[in-house]
């Protein structure tokens, strides 16, 4: 879960970054009563940041600095409902003016590939990082941590020397390194990113602007977490899967799909999306749904809830390996899941079962007659029908 | 032969008391697995009896389990919330093979077990994986034991499903080993470390490798191939169709800006000579031809 600029600051605070003074506001006249707040801090100055959760929103015009109370309220009425990259903007930042002398970057990710901790440090922040790390990579250190020693005091020192700052920044620096690692290890982050990180005129070291990434598998032990959630933002389907534990992710086409297991998952989309290519409109899958090993008849039918529940699917595809669960569960699942749905059941369903005791599981469907339920052999046969069948609805 | 686990095999359960450990414990024990014991600190001293008259006992750690048993496999069934101090506790008994099924444990804590194992004794496979079975000798983990019997095939795979799709499709050969290493971002034991197993193993004449997006396992495993592996390979890269940054059911399957895309998994893979399917049955279509080939 990546969090808003704000949250992220919110967080920072919480730890001991420096930050400055920050208020969110979802009107401008709230925007107003925010820098009236923090205005006198900085000289009557503010800055007015949309919130979103993509880069490059200074170029979008969704960051302006305001001279007075009035300005910001002014500039937060302007912000508040642009679109930046597909993100319309609800919430701005007013933020404390800062008098900045130089801008340095730093992050620490988690690093896939050496399945350990990376840290990044520059002296040349506040550009996109992944243009300074293709144009000038020697000025981007990148030091190793161990999770299980993180960045200490001699670490952060490393890191600092490494990025070439000199002793006396340096020594600023440190500890803020330190409060950053707090925040990546203390609330679970895969990623904790500050650009810029900056050193005011007076000689300061603030985090001026905030990325962080939360494990959501983490969130057993952070249960103030889920308030950090933009359940606004979440398209309806995938909250209403969530709801139910259901591990869904919507997609832009017309073929329903229903499997076990990620992986399997991601397959069907796949031979789903190829076998569209020979038919009119080239039907694409319209969803991800792994409703995992189990299988029941209760887990089918809320899938199938949430997936007839979405208007762009014409037919839907269900396809079960039965490993762990057999297919003669799982075709009792869906009968059931049929029956329960009613009326509600109206788009072909395409079913491909193999594995465990297939026979009995396709005896059940075929005894069980239903009329919107084709069978089909493989599972790139059944790809075919599902997109067939959408495809004829469609066109 | 076959790699990380056989016919030797002495495996104990942390979290056979709990309802998906008692269950799989009895699957293990039906395909044959030799199950020596599990661990509850809380039930040590006690006995669990399964299906068949089995009974296996229950002991409080696992240093007390390899003392009385001579133990060198653990499969871990524990609660994402206990997983880390489990895999510890198995790393310190200096077990040599730790199976982590658990799926959603924290990627901290899988941060923190992997590099704490490092410079000890113990393999760590997964989390968030099936296990491993050598078909007709062991089961360590969930894989159903009747997908496909012993053959000379060796399988490693991200995903779960996959790694049984692909067992049923090509189960007129049977398998040496087939190892689902998981999908997390974080896991123990990589398709290099698999593929180099198979390589040495002389009961594996041939491997698939099964991957997804996310990372950049695939592309090292593909260089790796190409500098040490003689063996054929045939290759399945699943997610093709995945949107960018929405994580697809696996925790580390997720594609991020152009990192990690299935397209860049192939190029890779292609590029080091692997042959690779469009679909799961277009790749075990390629491994049947290699296969007749290898049998003449």
């Amino acid at each position: 879960m990546d969090l808003f600029e704000y949250q992220a600051r919110d967080m920072f605070e919480a730890h001991g970054v420096p930050v400055l003074a920050g208020a969110v506001a979802t009107t401008s006249e709230q925007a107003r009563a925010a820098a009236e707040e923090i205005g006198p801090k900085s000289g009557g100055v503010t800055v007015v940041k949309a919130q979103v959760k993509t880069g490059g929103r200074g170029k979008a015009g969704g960051v302006k600095v305001a001279k007075s109370a009035e300005e910001a309220e002014q500039f937060a009425g302007q912000i508040l409902g642009m679109d930046i990259k597909g993100h319309t903007v609800g919430t701005v930042m007013i933020a404390q003016g800062a008098q900045i002398a130089e801008e340095y970057y730093f992050s620490i990710l988690l690093d896939r590939a050496n399945r350990t901790y990376l840290a990044m440090c520059s002296k040349e922040g506040g550009m996109e990082i992944e243009q300074l790390a293709v144009e000038r990579p020697e000025a981007l250190a990148r030091i190793e941590v161990d999770p299980n020693t993180g960045i200490d005091e001699a670490k952060a020192q490393e890191i600092v020397s490494a990025a070439g700052f000199d002793d006396e920044t340096g020594a600023k620096i440190v500890p803020v390194l330190q409060s950053l690692w707090t925040v990546y290890r203390d609330e679970d982050a895969t990623l904790v990113e500050v650009n810029p990180l900056v050193k005011t005129q007076a000689g300061d070291i603030v985090a001026l602007d905030g990325k962080v990434t939360l494990d959501e598998n983490a969130g057993f032990r952070h249960p103030d977490h889920e308030a950090l959630e933009d359940k606004a933002a979440a398209d309806p389907l995938e909250a209403a899967a969530k709801e139910k534990n259901l591990n869904y992710v919507k997609l832009d086409g017309s073929v329903g799909i229903i499997g076990n297991g990620a992986g399997l998952v991601m397959s069907t989309l796949d031979v789903v999306a190829y076998a569209g290519e020979e038919f009119p409109g080239q039907p694409k899958p319209a969803n991800f749904l792994d409703i995992g090993g189990g299988a029941s008849a209760e887990v089918m039918a809320n899938g199938l809830h949430i997936i007839l529940g979405d208007e762009q699917v014409k037919s839907v595809f269900v396809n079960v390996f039965g490993g762990i669960t057999s297919c003669d569960a799982v075709a009792n699942g869906i009968v059931g899941a049929l029956n329960n749905l009613g009326d509600e059941a109206t788009k072909p369903l395409v079913v491909r079962l193999d594995g465990n005791n297939v026979e009995e599981g396709r005896r059940i469907l075929a005894e069980a007659n239903h009329p919107l339920v084709t069978i089909e052999e493989t599972m790139d046969g059944a790809a075919r029908k599902a997109a067939e069948l959408a495809s004829a609805a469609t066109n | 032969m076959a790699i990380f686990l056989d016919e030797n095999s002495k495996v104990i359960v942390q979290g056979m008391t709990g309802s998906e450990g008692m269950k799989h414990t009895q699957r293990m024990l039906a395909s044959g697995t030799q199950i020596v014991g599990g661990v509850n600190p809380r039930k040590a001293g006690t006995s669990v009896d399964f299906d068949g008259g089995v009974s296996v006992p229950v002991y409080g750690t696992v240093a007390e389990a390899i003392e009385a048993t001579g133990a060198n496999a653990s499969v871990i069934f524990v609660p994402p919330a206990f997983a880390k101090s489990a895999v510890v506790e198995a790393i310190d008994a200096q077990i040599p093979l730790a199976v982590v099924i658990t799926e959603g444990i924290a990627v901290k804590d899988s941060a923190e077990f992997y590099n704490y194992s490092l410079g000890k004794t113990t393999r760590i496979v997964g989390p968030n994986c099936p296990g491993l079975i050598s078909p007709g000798k062991s089961n360590a983990g969930i894989i159903p034991a009747n997908i496909a019997g012993a053959g000379r095939i060796g399988l490693v795979s991200k995903s779960g499903t996959l790694t049984y799709q692909m067992m049923f499709e090509l189960r007129e050969f049977g398998f040496s080993t087939a190892v689902g290493i998981g999908g997390d971002p974080i896991i123990g034991t990589t398709h290099i470390d698999c593929l180099e197993a198979f390589e040495k193993d002389p009961d594996t004449d041939a491997i698939v490798m099964i991957g997804e997006i996310g990372g950049d396992a695939e592309e090292r495993a593909a260089a790796y191939i190409k500098d040490h592996v003689t063996k054929p390979v045939v290759g399945y890269v699943a997610g093709f169709t995945a949107p960018e940054g929405k994580t697809m059911g696996h925790a580390g399957a997720i594609v991020s800006g152009s990192a990690g895309t299935a397209a860049a998994k192939q190029e890779a893979l292609e590029a080091a000579g692997v042959k690779v399917g469009k679909t799961p049955s277009a790749t075990a279509d390629l491994m049947r031809e290699i296969m007749k080939e290898l049998q003449k």
